[in-house]
């Protein structure tokens, strides 16, 4: 029983935390947030030099082989710094890869995501529909040995500058098809957080080759959902964790009535309670990723739970730590709406808090209603 | 990282799942205090006679020396089982540990030893009716006459007092002091003329509490605790063991309490289904595992924490909040699902679930007040865990 962060996975959080903190001060985050595209070439480059790119690969794919714990502590750094970086949809895409791309898709595409010498992000939801994992409804059309895709896939992340989407299809297969192929036609949309585009990615008769349709049904794509969940449930985790800080760190310092406002209990209650939330928050998303690496049967369970908490905490605290700096933290000059508007993309994305909860009330429930074990 | 038993953990817990099983006296007697002593008595009897009575004692005092998470295993696996608390419980948890850490030689060969067996039943005089959370300002006068300590005042929230032969009391041996430093810990003597302990009747229609009144109680010199002046500092201590144990026996109590509450949702009618079909409870009950588990991964973190430091930590307080608001969150919940038979107690023919929803939710009415208001918690986080600034 040891409930911490390894010497090593200290070491990768302390390398994070400084290499993030000197690249992403403010001013270059605002300049990326209303850059026309929201891409930043040199910080992916850096990234990829850190090996952050194939943290989870496995060595054999010119990763790092490391775990989902590594995952999250580096995850929970990105969304502490709110780094705007493809680092996530990237990491997604690598994740489905090494877990159920073929030998040569590996070897053609999974090498340079790894690498970062190219870069993808999954297309997995189609325009009208409800958006919620597992239901898609594109036809992946057969043309001889081919597929053929038509369509519109909505909130597609960091497609400015994607070299491959994985497209989903009803049959629940994925498909790799390259931005540049003919066919493919992308829209940016405007979303709240502008430090992680969504787009809306058309596909008009697009024709792939029988290798570029990855060989696994829907099913085998969930281990990687869940460990993508943890993931994400790390990046709104850490941002709680810096829009805390920010809270308190205010809280100390302005004063009203002839008193710092952190002296006042109607405050420091609410910074308490932002404390617990993003504990709990912390708690859930490394023993999910824990259980990812160690316990992979009690992963599914455990990676909702995560990312229903998550999803909540992620803007919950920073709507808090919003209300603690009273005026100055609506406005757009103070860095904390950027936290707000993160963490309330991340709760709607990869199945949002009643989604995920649903599937937590489905195992407990249905554990309740089966004879008693003995 | 490691959230696993180690084998010789394992092995540990193995041991006491087989000895609970074994030895497991079956439900408490409900309603009659009389008969749940008696029968909590009993069943310390066989604790302590497995060696089981005051586990986290050094093996020196008559305990079992057992590590943080043998503790953990042993608390969980009994509130698992449904294990009944032992009587001495407050003995157990603070009296052996204060004595331990801060008596003299003759006051551990004194006391220790009838704490474990269960023979002498201990309680807690420390809060007053107008010094709650605010304790240090405690009222209660000690004064000294030759070799005695003369006590008159008055105590309240006293757990079990009318069962208890000693009392820890903390009194105010020095008015002119500071208040933190005036303070003395004593063992009193709860059988002599000078003590009254009266059943305050709470809201579940219980006697859980008393209160204690000392009119001229008389206490030898070699009953006080720690030195004359140091009250406030053995108090803490006290208190500080109260919250250490308890984590994982709260968090497996949840867990039964869990299991329940989705037995409830099964088994209740709503809208032509069941309550577990209604996607709104649905969305309540898994938020409630969530918490749960949430705070069984935090209390894993803060073992982790505690051992590599020696001492629990401020961040304790966080679990001690998060258990009240579930276990509240709970029963309030089950009495929603019960719906119009929510009324329906403990003794009534259309009650469901025997009423003990009910009395749950009236009971833990009391879990953010006692051992600590959770108003007081956030402000133990907020000062020392946040470092923001203190408002006294």
């Amino acid at each position: 029983m040891y409930f911490d962060l390894t010497d090593e996975q200290q070491a990768i959080k302390a390398t994070a935390k400084d290499f993030l903190a000197s690249r992403f001060k403010s001013e270059r985050i605002r300049e990326i947030a209303a850059s026309a595209d929201g891409t930043d070439p040199d910080g992916w480059r850096q990234m990829a030099e850190l090996g952050w790119t194939g943290l989870a690969v496995p060595e054999q794919w010119g990763g790092q082989g490391l775990g989902i714990v590594d995952l999250a502590v580096l995850f929970e750094e990105m969304g502490y710094a709110l780094a705007p970086s493809p680092l996530f949809s990237n990491t997604i895409v690598a994740l489905a890869l090494s877990l159920c791309g073929s030998d040569e898709q590996r070897d053609r595409w999974l090498r340079p995501l790894a690498s970062g010498e190219k870069r993808a992000t999954p297309a997995l939801w189609d325009a009208g529909s409800p958006a919620t994992p597992g239901s898609y409804t594109m036809e992946a059309r057969a043309d001889g040995d081919a597929v053929v895709l038509d369509g519109e896939k909505v909130l597609v992340m960091d497609a400015a500058g994607a070299d491959l989407f994985m497209v989903a299809t009803a049959d629940g297969r994925r498909h790799l098809v390259e931005s540049g192929a003919e066919g493919v036609s992308v829209s940016e949309e405007e979303s709240i957080d502008t430090t992680r585009r969504l787009s809306a990615v058309r596909l008009d008769g697009v024709r792939v080759a029988a290798e570029d349709t990855m060989p696994a049904a829907e099913a085998d794509y969930y281990p990687g959902f869940f460990r993508l969940c943890v993931a994400l449930a790390a990046e709104s985790t850490g941002v709680a964790q810096r829009s805390l800080e920010m809270a308190v760190e205010y809280a100390k310092d302005r004063q009203q009535f002839g008193r710092p406002i952190g002296a006042y209990q109607a405050v420091s209650h609410r910074c308490a309670q932002m404390l617990l939330e993003t504990e709990n928050s912390r708690s859930a998303v490394y023993g999910a990723a824990w259980a990812a690496d160690a316990e992979p049967d009690s992963l599914p369970l455990a990676a909702s739970m995560a990312k229903a908490y998550a999803s909540d905490v992620g803007w919950r605290v920073p709507n808090a730590s919003i209300q603690v700096h009273g005026g100055i933290g609506f406005t757009w000059e103070h860095d904390l709406h950027f936290f707000l508007k993160r963490g309330r993309a991340n709760a709607a994305m990869f199945g949002d808090a009643k989604w995920h909860r649903e599937r937590v009330a489905d195992a407990v429930l249905t554990r309740a209603a089966a004879p008693a074990a003995v | 990282m490691d959230l696993t038993l180690s084998p010789s953990e394992e092995e540990f817990r193995d041991e006491v799942r087989t000895w609970l099983e074994e030895n497991h006296p079956g439900p408490e007697p409900e309603g009659n205090l009389d008969e749940i002593m008696a029968f909590r008595r009993e069943w310390q009897g066989k604790l302590h006679a497995g060696g089981w009575a005051g586990i986290s004692w050094p093996e020196a005092y008559g305990g079992r020396g057992a590590t943080m998470i043998e503790q953990a295993i042993f608390v969980g696996e009994a509130a698992r089982q449904e294990a009944p608390s032992p009587a001495n419980v407050l003995g157990l948890a603070m009296g052996g540990p204060v004595v331990i850490a801060h008596g003299t030689d003759e006051q551990k060969q004194r006391y220790l030893e009838p704490i474990l067996t269960g023979e002498e039943i201990w309680c807690q005089g420390f809060s007053e009716p107008e010094s709650g959370s605010d304790l240090a300002s405690l009222k209660t006068r000690a004064v000294k006459d030759g070799d005695e300590w003369v006590v008159t005042g008055q105590k309240v929230w006293t757990t079990f007092a009318q069962y208890a032969k000693w009392c820890m009391l903390v009194a105010r041996t020095d008015p002119d002091a500071p208040k933190h430093q005036g303070l003395t810990y004593f063992l009193m003597d709860m059988e002599q003329e000078g003590v009254e302990a009266k059943p305050l009747v709470q809201i579940t229609g219980e006697g859980e509490f008393n209160e204690v009144f000392m009119e001229e109680a008389r206490i030898p010199e070699a009953n006080v605790v720690g030195g004359v002046g140091n009250g406030w500092g053995v108090a803490i201590t006290t208190l500080m063991n109260e919250r250490a144990g308890l984590a994982f026996g709260a968090i497996a109590q949840i867990q039964n309490s869990l299991g329940r509450l989705a037995k409830l949702a099964t088994e209740v009618r709503t809208n032509g289904g069941s309550a577990a079909d209604d996607a709104y409870y649905r969305q309540r009950i898994a938020q409630l595992h969530i918490e749960a588990e949430t705070m069984r991964l935090n209390a894993y973190r803060g073992l982790t924490k505690t051992m590599q430091s020696g001492i629990p930590g401020p961040e304790g307080s966080l679990g001690k909040w998060q258990w009240a608001d579930i276990n509240q969150g709970l029963t309030e919940l089950a009495l929603e699902i019960e719906g119009a038979y929510a009324p329906l107690g403990r003794g009534s023919e259309h009650a469901v679930a025997g009423g003990a929803w009910q009395y749950g939710f009236l009971r833990s009415r009391a879990n953010s007040i006692e051992g600590g208001t959770t108003d007081i918690l956030k402000n133990i986080i907020a000062e020392r865990v946040l470092g923001l600034p203190r408002l006294r």
